[in-house]
């Protein structure tokens, strides 16, 4: 039934036995529609049980998946096996510890995010019964775009600053999250949030590589994001040392 | 074993669960809360949830219009005491999502735009574009970082409930990391686990839908209840079973056999107006889209696919500008994965498995018949939905009884017993001496994925959009043998850090525990309600089977079927109406 036949080949390690990774190759029969995820799947359920990865909902909106598959980080459900040669290279995102064959440890990045403080910080608290606040269409558009990320880290794993930096760097996703909420019209968090954003590991650490926006796969933009905020921050020091004080 | 002591440990972490750590912790600060889940909480399914959710908001709008809409939607096996205290607290809670963040779509006036839903007399589903789970699920994890009391425990696959004396007293959880075995000691548990929609071979569910925490409740002697009602989604993407939303219909796609006929009307669901009209044609409900696909297929006026029948939605119609804006996810998935671009193409598409009605028994505050167990989301069954739920009051759902469980787990925390230490302990062994025993077995003849595999495929079979006495007795048959041959797995990987292996091994023993119970309630349910349609009983029975199905574990043999009352308040069983005659809105 399958009409075609990849070579896997799939950075593997195994801590309890393995002293450093190493490739593995599995020949695995294809149907034409698929992608990588599901070769990954067809050696885990017919050749190797003990091949681990993480994935779920294989429609690109969980962010589980995210590998290098070629050298480029990518949605494993979003890697179809069309644009791939007979031959493919998957290994875990780069700048993360594996944990375990593709399975990184992205501890730091769920620290990053919490240190953002991405969630609203009204100027006053609202009663339910007051209804929703009001946020026109644009004030919609302005912020929208950066609350579409699935947190996949495939930013992270494209990021030179990330790696360079010892993963100091607050990094594209958690910035760019950031800069959503300081758009957002309900939202007056900004100065609370700047100490971490204009931090030496905030926005002005980024080099504007741009890699992030380009493997983004919901097409965020980070790197747009910290470009914003950097000005918006360069605005906000110079109103404070002028007196007159930012949002 | 290291304990960790909680006051509410919550197990599972996606909307639901997260919406009652959050309850919990507003409720009651000083409360220590231990979220468990075996996924980081953005991976949970709510993010695939798309079209949006239910709440009376507009002035042409009231509470009564989405309560009769909700009952008749569930053929009338609603509890409707839950679904009045839903519709009730509903809008508030869509509120309260807003005041968090969540990006909700705008009228031009700044107020939230709603839209069309099927089986929905008046437009009143909020929506966040076609990412309305995705947002909520994040909007309620990004809020949650705000709240010291919540102690998350990501990837802790949790294994048993501990009981002593006729309460839960917590559970154990191994940290899929390094592989070891935890104590989770709290006042109350509440089960937010999601579905089992994994027992199916075509589902939009994620991999991660495979019924853990309704089976570690039924083990526990907890009733599944009405577990044979499950829904087909009209649209789901061939191959893969990707979901796509209903909002593609409530924008006006279209539905088109093979002659490119809305056949729809067929069906005393039209007329077929070019416009779309709530409660008609593609704005019926989804047990009966589904069903009349079935009927189309068998007459032979579907598509011959690759991956099985289809139709056609046909959004072409719509234009590009608002595809662009209401459905870009819709466009991205169907140009990937079909190669059809809506604005230019008709999409192929086939009724796919997409949530199960039933799960833990509840009442309307969460709480299971356990004295310290709530449940919510997914995995519970509070009986909103009954027979059939309507597209949008599940992302509702789990808000509204999430908070609840949440609310009313404080509650019992404060006059809680406290279990008996060394039974606690014992039972805390137990399980992971369940787990060292599978791990020592060796020489297994069985794969987990082809176990899985013929479980799966008897369930789509004999349990699908329709059934009859022996194609169910077929699927009882493959699904007890499929339960014997499960005790001959052995585990291949016998490493501790993140073993897939034994979590798909313990998913699959929890998706053969629920796929007993759909099976085994479809069979003795002759009847037809709702999504449970039997060709061999085609009426509904409302002498019998005004009742909601109550499957009990047993653990040397089939599940024990009982059954429980109907709550019936104000609206009386009757005919559903769809089509002309519903009256419903122009959207």
């Amino acid at each position: 039934m399958s009409t075609r036949t990849i070579q896997l080949e799939v950075l593997r390690y195994r801590p309890e036995q393995d002293k450093e990774p190493v490739f593995q190759t599995y020949t695995v029969p294809c149907e034409e529609e698929w992608v990588v995820l599901d070769a990954l799947n067809y050696v885990k359920d017919e050749i190797d049980r003990t091949l681990s990865f993480r994935w779920s909902c294989h429609m690109f909106v969980c962010g589980s998946c995210g590998f290098k598959i070629d050298g480029e980080p990518k949605l494993g459900c979003k890697a179809f096996l069309r644009d791939y040669d007979d031959k493919i290279r998957v290994e875990p995102l780069d700048n993360f510890p594996i944990e375990r064959d593709l399975v990184v440890v992205i501890d730091d990045f769920v620290e990053k995010l919490q240190s953002i403080k991405p969630y609203i910080i009204p100027k006053e608290a609202k009663e339910l019964s007051a209804g929703e606040y009001l946020q026109t269409p644009a004030q919609l558009k302005s912020f929208k775009q950066y609350s579409m990320c699935i947190n996949c880290l495939l930013c992270y794993s494209a990021c030179p600053q990330y790696g360079l930096t010892d993963q100091e760097f607050i990094g594209p996703a958690a910035l760019a999250l950031a800069h959503r909420y300081n758009m957002d019209s309900r939202d007056v968090g900004r100065s609370a949030r700047e100490d971490v954003l204009a931090s030496h590991e905030g926005v002005w650490e980024c080099s504007f590589v741009g890699a992030c926006s380009v493997v983004c796969p919901k097409d965020v933009d980070p790197a747009g994001a910290i470009q914003q905020a950097k000005f918006t921050s360069a605005v906000d020091y110079l109103t404070s040392m002028v007196g007159i004080g930012g949002k | 074993m290291q304990t960790i002591n909680a006051d509410i440990v919550i197990v599972g972490a996606g909307g639901a669960g997260l919406r009652a750590a959050i309850a919990v912790a507003e409720a009651d600060p000083s409360l220590h809360i231990a979220l468990l889940s075996k996924v980081y909480p953005m991976r949970s399914h709510t993010c695939a949830a798309e079209g949006g959710a239910a709440g009376v908001v507009k002035a042409n709008d009231s509470l009564d219009y989405h309560f009769n809409d909700t009952v008749s939607g569930g053929d009338w096996l609603t509890d409707q005491d839950a679904v009045e205290l839903f519709v009730n607290e509903i809008t508030q809670e869509l509120i309260q999502l807003e005041h968090w963040g969540c990006p909700w779509s705008r009228e031009t006036s700044g107020h939230v735009a709603v839209r069309p839903f099927g089986g929905m007399k008046i437009m009143r589903t909020w929506y966040a574009a076609d990412k309305t789970g995705f947002h909520m699920l994040h909007t309620l994890f990004q809020t949650s970082l705000k709240y010291p009391s919540i102690k998350r425990f990501d990837e802790y696959y949790t294994t048993d409930l501990i009981v002593d004396e006729g309460a839960c007293h917590g559970c154990t959880a191994i940290e899929m990391r390094t592989g070891e075995m935890k104590l989770f000691r709290g006042k109350a548990v509440i089960i937010c686990s999601g579905g089992a929609g994994r027992i199916f071979p075509f589902t939009t569910n994620g991999a991660i839908k495979t019924g853990d925490g309704m089976a570690m409740a039924y083990r526990a002697g907890v009733p599944l209840k009405d577990m044979e009602f499950v829904q087909y989604h009209p649209t789901g993407l061939p191959g893969s079973g990707i979901l796509l939303t209903e909002g593609c219909r409530g924008e006006g796609g279209y539905l088109l056999n093979k002659d490119n006929y809305r056949y729809l009307q067929d069906y005393d669901l039209g007329p077929a107006t070019p416009k779309p009209v709530l409660k008609s044609m593609e704005l019926g409900p989804r047990d009966r889209l589904s069903q009349a696909f079935w009927q189309e297929s068998k007459k032979g006026r579907t598509v011959q696919g690759k991956w099985g029948d289809v139709v056609w939605l046909d959004m072409r119609h719509l234009g590009e500008k608002l595809i662009n804006e209401r459905l870009p996810l819709v466009r991205d998935l169907s140009i990937s994965y079909v190669a059809a671009d809506p604005v230019t193409d008709l999409v192929p598409v086939r009724p796919v498995v997409h949530y199960m009605m039933g799960g833990i028994h509840t009442d309307i505050n969460g709480a299971t018949p356990l004295d310290g167990l709530y449940a919510a989301g997914e995995c519970a069954c509070v009986s909103i939905n009954g027979a059939n739920r309507l597209g949008s009051n599940s992302l509702g759902e789990l808000l509204v009884f999430g908070a609840r469980a949440g609310r009313f787990a404080v509650e019992h925390a404060k006059t809680a017993k406290s279990a008996r230490d060394e039974l606690v302990t014992t039972q805390a062994a137990d399980a992971e001496g369940r787990i060292k025993a599978l791990f020592k077995r060796s020489g297994g003849k069985e794969r987990v994925a082809h176990l899985k595999r013929e479980m799966n495929t008897s369930l789509e079979e004999g349990c699908g959009i329709y059934r009859d006495e022996k194609s169910l007795r077929d699927t009882v048959a493959v699904v007890a043998d499929v339960r014997a041959r499960y005790r001959d797995v052995s585990l291949e990987d016998k490493s501790s850090v993140y073993n897939t292996d034994l979590y798909q091994t313990l998913e699959l023993g929890a998706m053969i525990e629920c796929a007993e119970t759909v099976a085994q309630s479809a069979l003795l349910r002759t009847e037809s309600r709702g999504a449970h349609q039997r060709l061999d009983f085609v009426e509904r029975d409302d002498v019998k089977f005004l009742k909601h199905s109550m499957a009990y574990y047993n653990p040397n043999g089939e599940p024990r079927i009982d059954y429980h009352d109907v709550v019936i308040t104000k609206s009386q069983p009757a005919a559903r109406v769809y089509g002309a005659a519903a009256g419903g809105q122009v959207a």
